[in-house]
């Protein structure tokens, strides 16, 4: 009999056998000790099972198939002639009715265990457990990270504690993590593989993952998504470490006398790379509303919703300025293309839509006092 | 002259556009001038332009035109090809503090062009070229239902690649991916000219597909020899009923999506823009509705080279024919019901991403009864390794482990870990390589002596089999542990050097591959070279089962002088069996279409309108597309369509094979 992973907070059993034999087939491909498969967090951990599941149910069709083709090519060469060789035999009901219905079995088998795990680890389900056995009780709240993906770094805002931080993030260890999360600009996916799965950021919308890490340590983050010139750079260190220290850690940062405002908020938004990590000391409540219905610019209309407690719903108006169709421009409004080596546009960092200099690669060259390093404290 | 009328009449054009700033473009591109030229010049020199003009480029013929798609389709391969080589290249280097040598405008632009090149310009015209030669054939008909048709799609399809190459010097190509995901597809995050050379060449070749999809479905409902019952007809054009299907469904909806993208971009419309009402979810539902039965197009032809080439060369019927049909039809149906998949982290909900899941699995229960038919079919034949048959045992073995892991990815919580990642471009690139490339290869080296006559060499055959074979898993595995070590796709530069060993590995494989491909192009130039040693002087070099290999290789215009009379499944087997005889007299004139240049003309004209549109010169858009209306109308005036072949041409032409047969000794 098959275990299926449960719902609720019991303990799941694995009987280890196909974990065995799938890890076997996996560490033949040197997958034993990656992140996907060892990581450091429970819905990692969960995920990462599922895909050992999958593996040994397919590979109950999968080595029969690759076995049985190679014996036949051999076995029935044409330089063999012992075999037997029946050049009408076409058809035969009993090895239809197998070969249609062993993998009709494992599919159902794996879709049934793909529609419980899908609901159990549904990215937007608060976590039921932290670990197997360690079930999060009713009154637990899960520490809030408001994040925002920019061009090209991660901004993450901690409501509770009133700080933000730029490309780091900081959880304490076994306490679940709730990400909402926007985009500023196109979509990008947050993505901790050691802590869970990822999820796309949209530019207007609002999405929510949940996670949790089991270990103290450094793991790695990136965006999951390809999002323009300075993706590749996307990344930020998530560090796990022990609830005492992640006071100290927030206490660290609000001592940073900046502030994540409007103003601090418009100057992030401009397109830059390889941004060192920052911390903001307090941060302006309603930003983050204001930032996923797209009206942080002074004088720009705010999407539906925002006096909601929901999403936004996308009904805001373009604003001047904002990029108009081609057929509709003067000559003089067509812009050029250039080779993007050549120089051209405005000097790097605007951010007005349908500027050529947008998608312009750079670095970013904050003023002096922006550039405090939160991960000194951390 | 003001700057305002420069605009009106170049539109965005303008000497910046060209890579005057890079030396390597410059280089480039001069090489590309001078080997054109080189090519120009000697096509003149030997008077080669009326013969290319009269026999191939305004030819009606399925036979011309399948081969015309097929050499476009390797010329983009080695395009693309390069693309692939650069990206290996920069990715095995790019550690630490090295940003490599591609930098992000570069690097962004050469793997766009690689995905859109390699399945728009070589899978597409490469299926659609075998589906193109060989079915009309393989039914006993004479051509496809609509051969003016047929020529016109071939050259917007060759429209749509031009448009692509001339980005490489001409402004820049798109630099989002090859799906062109919204919103950084739109005007504010791409407002330059790389996507809309996108949209014009997909919409362009698009036009191409679509009417190839109307016209072959219509020949096989409606041209079959007498006799021939949809379930007599041969396996390869059943899988290639079901690909037009899927082509004639789907393609639709690509139009609607890039038209839609055009308007958001050209007359600032809000269907995917972030704000005005827009939702760029939209755009990802809609174009992996497209695109989801477009990788089954691309497959589905190959698994019909398959079933030919493992039932003749393992001299049996291919084992449960019946069975085969029904997977085929329960794949097109099914492949409708899995677009999500492509997109569960979009954040859709739990059931809405189970469902998909779900159906995304069952698909692989019609395709695994595929694979063991095929099994089947080789046990208790027996089975001659010719090159076909290799690339049909490399695809069985090669294949299955693409489909599993095509099936770990249908479990949405596993692909939130995957999604995007290197184990999902090892995932792809397996079932594509593995599938639909192997496929061809098989293709074109089982159908290759009946278009031009003469066998492909098998010594450099074998070679490039072998590289390919290796040189695939040395570069796609380290991807699969790549993705698992938590790497995306898309990345130009790694902070963590202890991932560069598994890069170094896979560049050492793509050096594989092109040493295969190397082993290839010269495997064509020998056997050209060797031709009258490789002759066929039968037809049926391959002992084969189905209709084509009725014919003489190559065939005549006509294919058939009489239509053949259908019994049995494997037709031509079945009348080798009953020891049918050919006739040698009685022959009529036979009726055929006639040449025409309206078809390449129509499609020089659409490119003028889509480069006119993608540099905003309105007027010279305006005055392509009236061009084009005219041209398009004015043909339809055009009465003198046809010509008949006389008798006497018909009874000299078979008295030629009457006489070679004999001296075959058949």
């Amino acid at each position: 009999m098959i275990p299926l992973p449960s719902p609720s907070p019991s303990r799941r059993v694995v009987s280890l056998a196909p974990r065995l034999l799938a890890l076997g087939a996996l560490a033949m491909l040197g997958g034993c000790d990656t992140v996907v498969m060892n990581p450091a967090g429970d819905v990692a951990v969960q995920q990462s099972n599922l895909i050992i599941w999958s593996v040994v149910l397919m590979l109950l069709i999968i080595v029969p198939v690759m076995a049985l083709t190679v014996v036949f090519a051999w076995r029935y060469r044409e330089t063999n002639t012992e075999a037997t060789y029946e050049p009408d035999w076409d058809h035969s009901t009993g090895l239809e009715l197998v070969i249609w219905s062993a993998p009709l079995l494992i599919i159902i088998a794996l879709g049934a265990l793909t529609w419980v795990a899908t609901h159990t680890l549904d990215p937007y389900r608060p976590l039921a457990r932290t670990a197997p056995g360690k079930p999060v009780a009713a009154t637990d709240r899960p520490l809030e990270v408001q994040v925002v993906s920019l061009d090209w770094k991660w901004l993450f805002i901690y409501p509770e504690q009133g700080i933000a931080t730029v490309n780091e993030l900081v959880v304490p260890v076994n306490r679940p993590v709730k990400f909402t999360m926007t985009s500023s600009s196109v979509m990008n996916a947050l993505w901790v593989p050691a802590m869970a799965g990822m999820v796309y950021t949209m530019p207007g919308m609002e999405t929510v993952l949940h996670g949790v890490l089991n270990r103290t340590g450094k793991f790695a983050g990136r965006s999951g998504n390809y999002s323009g010139a300075g993706f590749s750079h996307m990344t930020f260190w998530t560090h796990s470490v022990a609830p005492a220290r992640f006071e100290q850690w927030a206490a660290g940062v609000k001592r940073n006398r900046w502030r994540l405002d409007t103003a601090s908020y418009l100057r992030l938004e401009q397109p830059t790379e390889k941004v060192p990590p920052l911390g903001f000391g307090s941060v302006d409540p309603t930003l983050f509303r204001r930032v996923v219905a797209i009206c942080v610019k002074p004088g720009t209309d705010c999407m539906q919703g925002m006096s909601h407690a929901g999403p936004a719903v996308n009904d805001r108006a373009p604003r001047d300025g904002e990029a108009k169709g081609a057929l509709t421009r003067d000559p003089s409004e067509k812009g050029e293309s250039p080779h993007l080596s050549a120089p051209h546009g405005q000097a790097p960092g605007q951010n007005d839509p349908g500027a050529g200099s947008n998608r312009n690669m750079t670095e970013l060259h904050l003023p002096a006092p922006l550039r405090a390093r939160a991960s000194k404290e951390a | 002259m003001s700057d305002d009328l420069i605009k009106t009449i170049f539109g965005r054009l303008s000497i910046e556009s060209f890579p005057i700033h890079e030396p390597i473009l410059i280089g480039t591109f001069a090489m590309v001038a001078l080997g054109g030229a080189a090519l120009l010049g000697a096509l003149t020199y030997f008077r080669l332009w009326g013969y290319l003009w009269k026999e191939w480029f305004t030819s009606v013929d399925h036979k011309k035109i399948g081969i015309m798609y097929i050499v476009l389709a390797l010329v983009m391969f080695l395009r693309g090809f390069a693309d692939a080589l650069m990206m290996r290249a920069q990715q095995a280097i790019a550690f630490g503090g090295n940003e490599g040598f591609l930098p992000a405008h570069h690097y962004d632009q050469v793997f766009t062009a690689h995905g859109v090149i390699m399945i728009f310009f070589v899978a597409m015209p490469f299926v659609t070229g075998l589906m193109n030669y060989v079915v009309p054939l393989q039914i006993g008909a004479r051509d496809v239902s609509f051969p003016f048709l047929n020529n016109f799609s071939f050259w917007m399809t060759v429209s749509g690649a031009v448009i692509v190459m001339m980005s490489l010097f001409v402004g820049e190509f798109a630099r989002t991916g090859w799906l062109a995901m919204a919103p950084l597809s739109g005007i504010d995050y791409s407002p330059d000219v790389g996507v809309d050379y996108y949209v014009w060449a997909l919409q362009i070749a698009g036009v191409g597909t679509l009417l190839s999809g109307v016209n072959l479905l219509a020949t096989i409902i409606k041209m079959r020899a007498p006799g021939m019952g949809l379930m007599q007809m041969p396996i390869f054009t059943w899988s290639a009923l079901v690909t037009n299907v899927l082509i004639v469904a789907a393609f639709p909806v690509l139009t609607a999506v890039l038209a839609m993208l055009s308007l958001d971009r050209y007359v600032g419309t809000n269907f995917f823009t972030n704000t005005g009402g827009g939702n760029p979810m939209m755009y990802t539902n809609m174009i992996w509705i497209w695109g989801h039965p477009e990788v089954y197009i691309l497959i589905l032809p190959a698994f019909g080279v398959f079933s030919e080439v493992v039932s003749t060369f393992s001299g049996k019927r291919l084992f449960g024919y019946t069975s085969m049909v029904y997977a085929l039809i329960v794949i097109c149906i099914l492949s409708y019901l899995v677009w999500l998949h492509h997109f569960f982290t979009m954040g859709s909900g739990a059931s809405v991403n189970s469902f998909f899941g779900i159906t995304t699995m069952i698909i692989s229960i019609p395709t695994g009864a595929k694979i063991f038919n095929w099994m089947f079919t080789m046990y208790r034949g027996r089975i001659r390794f010719e090159l076909p048959m290799m690339w049909a045992v490399a695809f069985m073995l090669t294949f299955v482990v693409g489909g599993m892991t095509g099936v770990m990815l249908a479990v949405p919580p596993a692909d939130f870990q995957f999604h995007n990642s290197l184990f999902l471009v090892a995932h792809f690139h397996n079932v594509i390589i593995g599938g639909v490339l192997f496929g061809m290869f098989a293709g074109v080296n089982y159908w290759w002596p009946k278009a031009f006559g003469f066998k492909l060499d098998k010594f450099w055959g074998t070679i490039s089999f072998w590289c390919w074979v290796v040189g695939f898993w040395v570069a796609f595995t380290p991807l699969y542990v790549l993705g698992l070590m938590g790497v995306t796709r898309r990345l130009r530069a790694f902070d963590d050097p202890s991932l560069q060993i598994w890069f170094v590995i896979a560049a050492i494989g793509a050096l594989i591959i092109a040493a295969g491909i190397g082993a290839m192009l010269m495997q064509f130039y020998v056997s050209i070279r060797d031709r009258e040693k490789l002759r066929d002087f039968t037809g049926d070099p391959w002992n084969g089962r189905t209709l084509e290999w009725a014919t003489s290789s190559p065939p005549p215009a006509y294919n058939f002088a009489f239509s053949p009379v259908i019994h049995d499944l494997d037709a031509w087997h079945d009348m080798k069996q009953r020891k049918a005889e050919r006739p040698t007299e009685g022959f009529r004139a036979i009726h055929m279409p006639k040449n025409t240049g309206a078809g390449i003309i129509l499609a020089g004209l659409s490119t003028v309108f889509g480069v006119a549109m993608i540099w905003y010169i309105w007027w010279l858009a305006a005055l392509a597309f009236v061009a084009l209306l005219a041209v398009a109308i004015g043909h339809t005036f055009n009465y003198d369509r046809d010509f008949h072949i006389p008798a006497e041409d018909v009874v000299k032409n078979e008295d030629v094979r009457t006489r070679a047969l004999q001296s075959a000794g058949i």
